[in-house]
């Protein structure tokens, strides 16, 4: 029997990969993409909690979270792009022209 | 035997994460996130929540990660100057993430309380069918956040346009 802690344990497991993923790696395209798993992870939390308390909520939210991701990769990528036109470089150590 | 496709889709999902989060090709990256997209899809299923699995394999592993491929393609960068780990922080971060995910598990066995359930239980929301309950609540109870779900859209793709064409001289 799949109880709730399963599914929860699961969604923590892929949320702290994501945040080793944007902590640990240099190119900006793979931060973005580990953006993506942490939002995955809390689609799959969302999701259990609104299976295991009979409610249909969680499945909304979770679409509006599918939305807002897709429209934040988007312009994260734009920005990225023109970042690199700029800079010719995806190293997020090497953007530090703002630093004092 | 729900518990067996449990583990093998939550199993394949966290591999193919820990592959995307450590492999030096980016477009090898963003293939096992395709994976890891569609191991979720499956676990969807598995909640009983076959729109999202829909919607998560249309949207995400077919557009979302498309764009990724497409701007990691667009960008040609010199792959020898390329580092992969920060080595001054990678120890702290594994460290530290390690740490919290221990704090949440912990957590997740201890102290959850499930507060009172609600009216739509599985067993109701299957007789009148998953995207029916979903539309029907989507376009009463929650209209405003759908509309400002499609403002936030369109501002997103007017930015996305904006930031990226061409300068024309």
């Amino acid at each position: 029997m799949i109880s709730l802690s399963h599914y929860l344990v699961f969604g923590a497991i892929l949320f702290f990969i994501g945040v080793a993923g944007v902590l640990t790696r240099r190119n900006a395209i793979i931060i973005l993409m580990s953006i993506e798993l942490m939002m995955n992870a809390v689609n799959i939390t969302l999701i259990s909690f609104g299976h295991y308390l009979h409610n249909v909520t969680g499945q909304i939210f979770a679409i509006f979270v599918v939305a807002v991701a897709a429209g934040e990769a988007a312009v994260g990528l734009a920005i990225i792009i023109e970042l690199f036109r700029g800079r010719q470089t995806l190293n997020v150590d090497e953007i530090n022209i703002m630093k004092w | 035997m729900e518990i067996i496709f449990f583990y093998l889709f939550a199993g394949i999902a966290t591999l193919s994460a820990l592959m995307v989060i450590t492999r030096k090709n980016v477009v090898h990256c963003a293939l096992f996130l395709v994976l890891t997209f569609v191991c979720v899809a499956a676990i969807y299923v598995l909640l009983k929540a076959e729109l999202l699995a829909a919607i998560q394999v249309l949207i995400y592993a077919g557009a979302i990660m498309v764009l990724f491929l497409f701007a990691i393609l667009l960008i040609n960068i010199d792959k020898t100057k390329e580092i992969r780990f920060s080595h001054r922080q990678s120890p702290l971060a594994l460290v530290l993430a390690g740490m919290l995910f221990a704090q949440i598990a912990f957590i997740i066995y201890k102290a959850i309380t499930v507060s009172p359930l609600g009216t739509l239980s599985p067993e109701k929301v299957s007789k009148i069918g998953n995207t029916e309950v979903i539309g029907s609540l989507l376009y009463t109870e929650f209209l405003f956040p759908f509309e400002v779900a499609s403002v936030l859209l369109l501002a997103a793709m007017i930015g996305a346009i904006v930031l990226a064409k061409r300068h024309l001289k």
